[in-house]
């Protein structure tokens, strides 16, 4: 579904990403882990285009996105759910989604606002309020609900469970199996490796932009070294 | 009471026009975040289309479709305009945009120039409209009444489209955060272009409308420009409701202006913008700007050295044949150079708090002309000796630069330019409107320097002393302690606070340094020409000094003193061909485009291509 080819990427002259591979096939759930600074984000963007990698290539299904806009990437059907959620303060959760809305797709889940608002009850209740009222889980979820307004096959999730309750934590990860369910692939990005165990299948790690590992979580527990080098366990 | 209330009545007609054009900038401003520049150009473009319309269709549904007409066919051109000019620059500082948005002014003063030719045209008057009413006794023009209800409705409909379509909510989202509505797949380029669209449409409109009242002529672009910033700064950036309010207000307080105070109409505007910017910073409906949104972007500034030998060398070099000009120069070279020394020392202390202060300000003028009336009101009211006068006008200049500075510390960005202008426009009216002390339109003449230094050449050497003097003194200024501080304020606020740098005292200090030399470089100018008129107070000549900036470079030192020698010799080259405002116009667009870097700033990165200059990391 996404192949991301030995992408380089940069902020101004500062070299972050290096020589990144790695491949997330169709249905899968993926965690990408690694510390403060790994470059986590910067590889989001980077699929997104909101970052340009200066080398390399991104693929999505057949298309290779790395030369696109932002929004022909979203349009072929990637949504992104930054990390610090970035939902339009002075329009009401209404209008947040409406923002996102996209004609559906044939090959994917197709939402709505009924159906989002199932999903999430509490951004019902408060609809017509503007979206800097919302607490930080609540906005989370409204980010969540406005890229799915998109109707994408595949989810960028960058950091869903930081900053959020426990209870919320949870009912986070039952939203994400829900949406695997759905037949949608996710990568999201994670600190919390409990959290990433929940629902996700395999783990990347990544340390200063570059791959350090690549396979299951079963695997991931037996390299206790690995883990000790690059989470912060 | 009659009286009064027909005078209301003409206000609230005034406005329409006003609510128009200022409506469009607010939305363009709300939305890309450009102060366009040439949105006075799109309202007399609407004007001088809309006339030429109207002669070929007749009657009220003629005249009607006429306006629409026009205000679509603007749009278009707004829309042409924005994609050729805007698009390439929209990463790039805001500065760089203020300088593109000049250049299409020049561009469209031309075209207009060449379209519609050099005359004043009256427009027809409104079919259907054309006698008057009596309203308690009082005469108002049926077509004012037209003006007054239209106004609510285009009010309304906007409103409309803004808060309650889907392009209303894309484009409110995009406001805030463009990137994240990319993101979510709207293609927000052609949002953009679409409220550009819009915006210009208004413009022409508000051009078009306007016509029965006011015809069509060349300088409306400049005339209503004040204006419009004004309405859109007191109502509150990228508030409709706001600029609705406060071209009601404007238009208003000025027709009771005319009647009661006709003394005071043109300062009343900015009085009355200074006294609601005080009390409510952002305006009436605005909000306060998210800092750091108009940051400078681009590759880092390289630290600013000591001279090296070599670059002493040159300018050692460039001093000794300035020095020699006399000698084997015309005469003419010679007041060329004075003319470029004088520029160029009033746009480096532009660069000064522009550069390392990070202040952009839109009425630097206001001190250059500050300093060359303080000098010539002394030697005509007071007749007082040259060199007194010379020495007292950078201090008056610095006395105003102390004053404005503190009021327009208080804001930041948009806002704080927005308001240095205001307060331009301010000095500019006064001394244009009490001709009894400042001799008005006519200026004040016979101005000329001190016995010992009359004639070309002595002059032209007391130039070069005081003005390459001034042009070294910004330059170590630059390089001492305070410079340093000036420096870590405009880069990064909160860091330089944390070191203990009072930030808003060094930039109100530094606001008042370049004030004061802007207006050693006025007094430089009152005595070279022996005469001084309100055009050197006008926002044209800080235009002009915000080019030479761009032109040069804003990142280098050098750039003020490169980019105003460029622009007087571009001028005195230009100036020979019948539509030279095009061609600097289009000069303007294509180095905005290709060379946004300035002319120091391309030239070094020749150089360093070809090898001739250290990059800056060693390498050669
Ligand atoms: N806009 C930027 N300009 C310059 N450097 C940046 C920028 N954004 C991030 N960086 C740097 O790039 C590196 C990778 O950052 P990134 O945000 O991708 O990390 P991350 O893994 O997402 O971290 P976190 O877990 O804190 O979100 C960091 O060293 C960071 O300092
Ligand atoms: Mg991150």
């Amino acid at each position: 579904m996404i192949k991301v080819n030995n992408i380089n990427s940069f902020y101004g002259k500062a070299h972050i990403l290096n020589n990144l591979s790695f491949d997330i096939a169709g249905g899968e759930v993926v965690a990408m882990l690694g510390r403060n600074g790994a470059g986590k984000t910067t590889t989001m963007k980077s699929i997104m285009q909101l970052v340009r990698p200066k080398t390399g290539t991104v693929f999505f299904k057949e298309h290779e996105i790395s030369r696109m806009a932002p929004h022909q990437v979203a349009k072929l059907g990637l949504g992104y759910v930054p990390e610090e959620r970035r939902i339009f303060t002075d329009l009401t959760i209404l209008e947040n989604l409406e923002v996102g809305r996209q004609p559906p797709r044939k090959d994917a889940p197709e939402w709505s606002v009924d159906i989002l608002f199932e999903l999430f009850p509490n951004l019902h209740e408060r609809r017509n309020n503007r979206g800097k009222t919302l607490s930080g889980g609540e906005q989370q979820m409204l980010t969540i609900a406005r890229t799915l307004m998109g109707n994408p096959l595949c989810l960028l999730l960058d950091e869903p469970s930081e900053g959020i309750a426990p209870v919320i934590v949870e009912q986070m990860a039952k939203t994400i199996l829900e949406l695997k369910k759905q037949g949608l692939t996710v990568l999201l990005s994670e600190q919390n490796l409990h959290f990433a165990r929940m629902v996700a299948d395999r783990a990347i790690i990544i340390e200063g932009g570059e791959k350090r590992f690549d396979d299951t979580f079963a695997q991931l527990e037996a390299q206790p070294d690995i883990k000790e080098a690059y989470l912060s366990v | 009471m009659g009286l009064i209330f027909a005078q209301l009545l003409t206000g609230l007609a005034n406005a329409a026009t006003l609510f128009l054009v200022a409506s469009g900038l607010s939305l363009i401003f709300g939305v890309t975040r450009i102060v366009n520049f040439a949105h006075g150009s799109f309202y007399m473009l609407g004007a001088f289309i809309g006339y030429s319309l109207m002669q070929v269709l007749p009657g009220m549904f003629g005249f009607w479709s006429s306006v629409l007409l026009a205000g679509l066919a603007v749009g278009v051109i707004g829309v042409i305009v924005e994609i050729l000019v805007l698009r390439p620059v929209y990463k790039a500082p805001e500065l760089f945009q203020l300088v593109a948005t000049f250049g299409v002014i020049l561009v469209i003063q031309d075209l207009a120039l060449l379209t519609w030719g050099p005359d004043d045209v009256l427009g027809p008057r409104a079919p259907g409209l054309k006698g008057i009413v009596r309203i308690m006794g009082e005469p108002v023009p049926k077509y004012d009444l037209a003006l007054i209800a239209i106004t609510p409705f285009v009010l309304f409909i906007l409103w409309y489209l803004i808060s309650k379509t889907r392009i209303g909510i894309l484009v409110r989202a995009a406001t805030q955060d463009r990137e994240m509505v990319g993101a979510l797949g709207v293609n927000q380029a052609w949002l953009f272009t679409g409220v550009f669209f819009l915006g210009a449409t208004l413009a022409g409109l508000g051009g078009a409308i306007q016509l029965p009242k006011g015809g069509a002529d060349l300088l409306m672009d400049f005339n209503i420009l004040a204006a419009i910033f004004v309405v859109v700064v007191i109502g509150g950036m990228g508030s409709l409701p706001g600029a609705y309010v406060a071209a009601v207000l404007i238009s208003v307080l000025n027709v009771f202006g005319v009647t009661y105070i006709p003394q005071s109409t043109l300062v009343l505007m900015f009085v009355v913008m200074a006294v609601v910017l005080l009390i409510k910073p952002y305006g009436l409906f605005g909000r306060e700007e998210v800092a750091g949104e108009h940051g400078q972007v681009g590759e880092p500034e390289r630290p600013i050295k000591p001279a090296g030998t070599r670059g002493r060398i040159i300018v050692g070099g460039l001093l000794v044949i300035l020095a020699m000009v006399p000698f084997f120069g015309s005469n003419f070279a010679q007041v060329l150079i004075t003319d470029i020394i004088i520029f160029a020392l009033f746009a480096a202390s532009l660069h000064f708090i522009l550069g390392l202060g990070g202040l952009v300000s839109f009425g630097h003028a206001a001190f250059f002309g500050s300093g060359a009336y303080v000098a010539a009101l002394l030697v005509t009211h007071a007749n007082s000796p040259m060199e007194i006068a010379f020495l007292l006008a950078p201090l008056g200049a610095g006395g105003a630069a102390i004053i404005i500075g503190w009021l327009c510390m208080r804001l930041t960005g948009v806002y704080f330019a927005m308001l240095t202008l205001a307060f331009a426009q301010l000095i500019w009216s006064l001394v244009y409107q009490w001709g009894e002390f400042t001799g008005g339109d006519d200026g004040l003449v016979d101005i000329w320097p001190a016995a010992w230094l009359n004639g070309t050449t002595p002059y032209y050497y007391f130039t070069l002393l005081f003005g390459i003097g001034g042009i070294l003194l910004l330059r170590h200024v630059a390089h001492t302690p305070f410079g340093y501080a000036l420096r870590a304020s405009r880069d990064s606020m909160r860091q330089a606070e944390a070191t203990g740098i009072n930030t808003k005292r060094i930039q109100w200090a530094a606001f008042a340094f370049a004030g004061a030399v802007a207006g050693l470089s006025g007094a430089l100018f009152v005595f070279s020409k022996g005469s001084v008129f309100p055009t050197e107070l006008e926002l044209a000549k800080s235009f002009d000094a915000l080019i030479v900036i761009f032109l040069g470079g804003v990142k280098t030192l050098a750039g003020g003193v490169v980019g105003g020698a460029s622009l007087e010799f571009a001028k005195d080259f230009l100036t020979r061909f019948e539509y030279w405002r095009l061609l600097l116009g289009l000069l303007i667009i294509f180095v905005v485009i290709l060379a946004p870097e300035g002319i120091v700033g391309a030239s070094r990165r020749l150089g360093e291509r070809l090898g001739f200059v250290d990059d800056g990391e060693g390498r050669r």
